[in-house]
Parts: C-alpha cells; sequence; structure tokens
C-alpha cells in the first residue's frame, strides 16, 4: 500500500479521534451545568417549602406554648423578611435569621411535653428538621458540581471547548452564620 | 465526586473488555479444537473430504488456521451471552424482589424514613427518586436494586429501622445510594452474566477434552508434532481451566471494591462517616439472619447475608469485605470526602483504592456535626405499615395511646394499658331500617327480572376521621381497613361477601 494512503488514513483517524474526544467535553460541560442549575433550583425549591411549613408550626404552637410570643413572633417576622428578600445576599442573610429563630423555637418548645406528644408538632418538626438538611444538602451538591465544574472549564484541554462555547464560571453558594463573620474579638 | 464516577466508568469498561477478551478466547479455541476433533474423526472424516490416507501435516494446517471452528466457537459464545443478558436485564428486578414480600412505602406512611432517602437523593444528585420497599424481617439489611434510574428501589428491612437512629440510617441509605449512583448494580449483573457465559464455554471445553480425548490423542500421533497446534491446545486448556476461576476473582474482586467505593460515596453524601461506621457495627452485631437471601442475590446487600450472623470468612471469594475492615477505614477519616477516605484506606490498609490521578481535583471536605435525633416514634410508623397488612386495627385512647388490635381478637371491647378506660372495637353497625317510601319501590316490569330490595341485614359503618386510615370488623369477624383515600359508599368483605355502607 502506497505510503500516502496509509498516512491519509491514520490522519483521518486521528482526526476523528479528535472529533469524538471534542463532542465528550462538550457533552460533559453541559451536563455538569444542568446539574447545576437543577441544584440550584433544587435550593431554592427547599426554601420556599420551609417558609409554607412556618405557618402552620406556630399555629400549633400557640395553643400549647402561650408565654412564647416573643419567640413565636420573632419567627414569624424572620419569615415575612426572607420571602420578601430580593437579592441573592439578602436572602442568604434572611435565611440565616430564619434558622436562628426556628433553632431557639424549638429549644423553648423541650420545656412543654404536651406540645412535644403532640403529633401535629412531631410531624412538623420532623419537616422541618429535614428541610434544613435538604437545604444543607443541595447547598452542598451546588458547591461540589460548581468546584468540577470550574476546573472543568479552566485546565487546558477542555478550557478551549468551554470558551468556544461559552461556558462561564459559577459561584459557590456560600453562607456564613452572623457570628462567624465577626473577627474573633480579643479581650484581657 | 465526579472524578471518582468518571474513573468508575473507565474501569469498568477494561474490565468487561478483559472479561470479553477471555471469553472471545475461549470461544475461539475451544470452538476450534472441537471442529477439528470432529472433523477429524474417523465417522465425519468422509463429509469433510479427508480420508485416512490423505491426511496429513498440510491437511491439519489447512483446517486448523481457516479459523472456521473458532468462528462458530466465537458465535456460540456470543449466543450463549446475548440469551443471559436478555434473561437477566429483562427480569432481574422482578427475581430479585420475588421471594422477599417488599411492600412499597408511600411518602405519609413513613416521612422520616422518605425524608432520609429524599435528602441523600439531594446529595448524591440522582435524578430520579428511587421507591422505598420494607420487608418484614427482623435481621438488619438493606439493599439497592436498579436496572435504570427510573426503576431503582431501595429496601430496607423492619429490623433495620428499629435499631437504627437518624444518623446511622441515613449512613446505609447514602451507602444504597452510592451503588445507584455508581450504577453498582448494572455492572455487577452484566459481569455475573460475563461470569455465568465464561463458566458454561469452559464447561463445554472441558467435557469435550475430558470425553473426547481418544480422538485427539490418535490424530495427533498420527501428524507428528505441529508446534502451532500444542500451543494452541495448551492455551485452550488452561483457559477453560483457569479461566472460570480467573474469571471469580475478578468478580469478588471488583464486588469488594465496589463496597468500598459505596462506603466512600456514603461519606461524602452525608458528610458524616461514623453515622456509617456505627451502623455497620450495629448490623454485624445483630445475630439474626436474613430469612430469604441466597448466594444469587447476596452482593446487592450492604453486608453480606450468610455469613452476617456466624462472623465472615475473609477470603478472595467473599463478596463484601470484612466488616470491621470498612468500619476501621471509616473511622480512621479525617474529613468527609473522598479523598479523606483514600487516604483513611491508605492508613488502614495500604494499598490504594482510588486512585490518586483521579483524585488530583478532588477537595478536601470537614465532617459535620451529628444531627439532634428526633424521637423514635416517629419511626415506629413503618411498623404501622406491616401491622396494617397483616390485618391489624388501630385504636386511639383518649389519653393518647394507639393500640394495634390483632384481626381475630375475640371480644368487642379492650382496655386501655395507660389509662384503663374501655375503648369498643368498631364493628360494622346494622343500617337504621329506612321509612318504607311507596314511591321508592321500583316498578315491577314484566319481563325482566323483579328488583331486588335490600336485604333486612344491612350493615353501615360511619367514619369519622377521613383524613387517616380507619379500621373496624364486619359481623363475620374480619378486619376492613379503609384507607384516607377510599371515598366509595360501599366496600365489600372479603371473606363473608357482605356489602358494607360506608357513610
Amino acid at each position: 500500500m502506497p505510503i500516502v494512503i496509509i498516512l491519509l488514513l491514520v490522519l483521518v483517524g486521528f482526526v476523528f479521534v479528535v472529533l469524538v474526544w471534542i463532542a465528550g467535553a462538550y457533552n460533559g460541560l453541559v451536563r455538569l451545568r444542568n446539574q447545576l442549575e437543577n441544584a440550584w433550583a433544587q435550593i431554592d425549591v427547599q426554601l420556599k417549602r420551609r417558609h409554607d411549613l412556618i405557618p402552620n408550626l406556630v399555629e400549633t404552637v400557640k395553643g400549647y406554648a402561650t408565654h412564647e410570643r416573643g419567640t413565636l413572633e420573632a419567627v414569624i417576622q424572620a419569615r415575612n423578611m426572607a420571602v420578601s428578600a430580593k437579592t441573592v445576599g439578602e436572602r442568604a442573610e434572611a435565611e440565616n435569621v430564619l434558622t436562628g429563630a426556628l433553632k431557639s423555637l424549638f429549644a423553648v418548645a423541650e420545656a412543654y411535653p404536651d406540645l412535644k406528644a403532640n403529633q401535629n408538632f412531631l410531624a412538623l418538626q420532623e419537616e422541618l428538621t429535614s428541610t434544613e438538611n435538604k437545604i444543607s444538602f443541595s447547598r452542598q451538591f451546588y458547591n461540589d458540581t460548581v468546584m468540577t465544574f470550574n476546573t472543568r472549564i479552566e485546565v487546558f484541554p477542555t478550557n478551549v471547548i468551554a470558551n468556544m462555547f461559552h461556558f462561564t464560571r459559577h459561584d459557590f453558594f456560600e453562607v456564613k452564620a452572623p457570628e462567624e463573620r465577626e473577627a474573633p474579638k480579643v479581650s484581657f | 465526586m465526579w472524578e471518582v464516577i468518571a474513573s468508575n466508568r473507565r474501569r469498568s469498561l477494561l474490565l468487561i473488555i478483559g472479561m470479553a477478551v477471555v471469553l472471545v478466547i475461549i470461544g475461539y479455541t475451544g470452538g476450534e479444537l472441537i471442529f477439528w476433533g470432529i472433523a477429524h474423526h474417523h465417522q465425519y472424516r468422509h463429509r469433510f473430504g479427508y480420508t485416512y490416507q490423505s491426511y496429513d501435516q498440510t491437511d491439519f494446517n489447512n483446517s486448523f488456521y481457516n479459523g472456521t471452528g473458532g468462528m462458530i466457537g466465537v458465535g456460540l459464545a456470543l449466543v450463549i451471552l446475548t440469551g443471559m443478558m436478555i434473561a437477566y436485564f429483562t427480569n432481574a428486578e422482578s427475581i430479585l424482589m420475588h421471594g422477599t414480600c417488599a411492600r412499597e412505602l408511600k411518602r405519609d406512611d413513613s416521612p422520616q424514613l422518605f425524608n432520609i432517602v429524599d435528602e441523600m437523593r439531594l446529595a448524591s444528585g440522582l435524578e430520579f427518586m428511587p421507591k422505598i420497599y420494607l420487608i418484614d424481617d427482623p435481621a438488619p439489611n438493606a439493599f439497592a436494586v436498579g436496572r435504570k434510574p427510573e426503576t431503582s428501589a431501595i429496601c430496607v428491612t423492619t429490623g433495620l429501622v428499629y435499631r437504627l437512629n437518624r444518623d446511622e440510617l441515613q449512613g446505609v441509605i447514602g451507602h444504597e445510594i452510592g451503588h445507584l449512583k455508581n450504577r453498582d448494580v448494572q455492572f455487577m449483573t452484566l459481569a455475573a452474566v460475563m461470569l455465568g457465559t465464561i463458566v458454561i464455554l469452559s464447561v463445554i471445553v472441558r467435557q469435550y477434552f475430558w470425553y473426547g480425548g481418544r480422538v485427539r490423542s490418535r490424530s495427533s500421533s498420527r501428524d507428528g508434532d505441529g508446534g502451532a497446534q500444542i500451543i494452541i491446545l495448551v492455551v485452550g486448556l488452561l483457559f477453560a481451566i483457569l479461566g472460570p476461576i480467573l474469571a471469580q476473582l475478578l468478580y469478588f474482586a471488583c464486588s469488594r471494591k465496589r463496597e468500598y467505593l459505596a462506603d466512600a460515596s456514603s461519606a461524602q453524601f452525608t458528610r458524616y462517616p461514623e453515622g456509617l461506621a456505627s451502623a455497620l457495627e450495629k448490623i454485624a452485631a445483630a445475630h439474626e439472619s436474613l430469612s430469604f437471601a441466597n448466594e444469587a442475590t447476596a452482593p446487592m446487600f450492604i453486608i453480606n447475608p450468610l455469613t452476617a450472623a456466624t462472623g465472615e470468612a475473609d477470603s478472595v471469594f467473599s463478596s463484601h469485605p470484612p466488616t470491621r475492615d470498612r468500619i476501621r477505614v471509616l473511622r480512621a477519616m479525617t474529613g468527609a470526602s473522598f479523598a479523606d477516605y483514600e487516604a483513611a484506606y491508605r492508613r488502614a490498609k495500604g494499598g490504594a483504592l482510588i486512585g490518586s490521578q483521579t483524585l488530583k481535583s478532588a477537595s478536601q471536605q470537614t465532617i459535620r456535626a451529628p444531627s439532634d435525633e428526633g424521637p423514635i416514634q416517629t419511626r415506629r410508623d413503618t411498623h404501622d405499615v406491616v401491622r396494617r397488612y397483616h390485618g391489624y386495627m388501630r385504636l386511639h385512647c383518649n389519653c393518647g395511646l394507639d393500640i394495634s388490635v390483632p384481626e381475630g381478637y375475640e371480644q368487642d371491647t379492650i382496655r386501655c394499658f395507660r389509662c384503663g378506660s374501655v375503648l369498643t372495637i368498631p364493628a360494622a353497625a346494622p343500617a337504621s331500617p329506612s321509612p318504607p317510601k311507596a314511591a321508592a319501590i321500583p316498578p315491577v316490569i314484566p319481563g325482566i327480572a323483579p328488583p331486588v330490595l335490600s336485604s333486612a341485614g344491612a350493615l353501615q359503618f360511619h367514619r369519622t376521621d377521613c383524613n387517616s386510615w380507619e379500621s373496624f370488623r364486619c359481623a363475620c369477624g374480619r378486619t376492613i381497613q379503609l384507607s384516607p383515600a377510599f371515598d366509595a359508599p360501599h366496600i365489600t368483605c372479603t371473606a363473608c361477601g357482605r356489602t358494607i355502607a360506608v357513610t
């Protein structure tokens, strides 16, 4: 077989392999990006679910813990603020405040054995705990995926494809609790 | 996480290719030798144009190297493989779930378990929510099945749900979801099918050598020393004998490695490896053995159910790694990611699991704090699901206690264990006779059967709570349970056939 034909075949084979690789890399990036968007949407879904569960919880607790008006109002206020928050930063802040308010509400409810035996309250407590967990799990998944995605669009072979098809870097969903944000105060 | 999944896929592909190569080799060499033996057997020689006198070295070379026998052998191997694949992949789930009497759980049946699975689904990024099945068995164990992501399912036993707290249960569910996410079920099924085909083929070849030996020795002594002939003979025989053993070793090594990877996935998803570690401890310490497991389904469980009760042999033929090793690795973790698991694995056992190339870009993750345990009351509802299927009736006393009354309880009243008040067991009451209205009796139309009037013994049951399950007793003694979704006006008792109006 003449050498030219062999070389031509090798070249065609090489081009084919490169094309297959490009397709694979592009598909991988697309899949990751869709996973990212899905994870972001999931976080939203769980946050909204938490907002919807709170009025029910407040009603249940009101019947038993009549002296805890302050805590209940804090929860309602935090919830309203979280629902009306607009930017991502505001939302993150408001959700944090709401988490804190719920924690103190559940702590207060420990002192009321009748309330703790109420089936409705227990079901709501389970639902709210689970929703908190789901928020943190979907956030965790989102951050893991963001890291992989960002790395992939920045390392050498794949960044060419990423630039060609306009894949952009995403941000991490980082929410620090207000206590953590303050620098530790040292006083003697 | 994604890097590990990708590396998993590459290795699985390599394994499948390796097994396929072994398969093809056995098929080819076996087919060649059998075909050659058949072709040169004195009975068939005339068919293939060979006569005793003309048989010599060149004829042998011709027949051997044209490869028809080999092709037939490979073809046969592929046919067997395809047949087994079809059998496995169309029936896998029903076969595996068949002997287990698993009940599907809906969200209302057990919200906490459902929530735990939902949380793991979010943490792992699984596209579909797996179904949850409950098996009524005191031995704690769990497994995952799933030919396609849409039909995937996770089964747990009541023994497991009863013993573990929330973090531990979440660790176990994380492990099972790790299996689903890594597509272990499909992979191990494929590997099992290939292993089965290799075994079948090697049995065929070995049987032929064993019983057809006379033919070989007579023919080979005639045509002297074909070097290639001997080599192919030896290679074929070696593969036929050792192939199944090697394939089994490979299969079980894969199974063990996948279990470690699922443990790592669980730690990564839950960010709390101690949960799974203490769950494994509790499961291994349980003394009951699972009643329905057998060798075929054993690799799917979280702990090998056949050896769980009696302690394990740490052999190369076990489908699961020894539990104490798994616990050791989990407890040696200083973080919660795959990279931390790999580091812990190297410290505790030596040798690599995932490979440093894959983990270059993986991150470190911190372990989270244990969660507050919800009261165990909220998971007793899974037992209610089981009791409901066994015909138990649930009565609610005003003091707050719920009492489960078995079917066949003879008396009409029961005393509450907590407060002592007497509760009546609801039964279908005779319907109050409605005042007969002359206009209500339908006219008799000649030629058509006379109208059937309701019998004097009509029964009715009045529902008090339409949002939960209610049960009552029919006049024959059978317990009838009405679900919250029941909205028909009548129900027929399955034991005696009476129709009871539900109001």
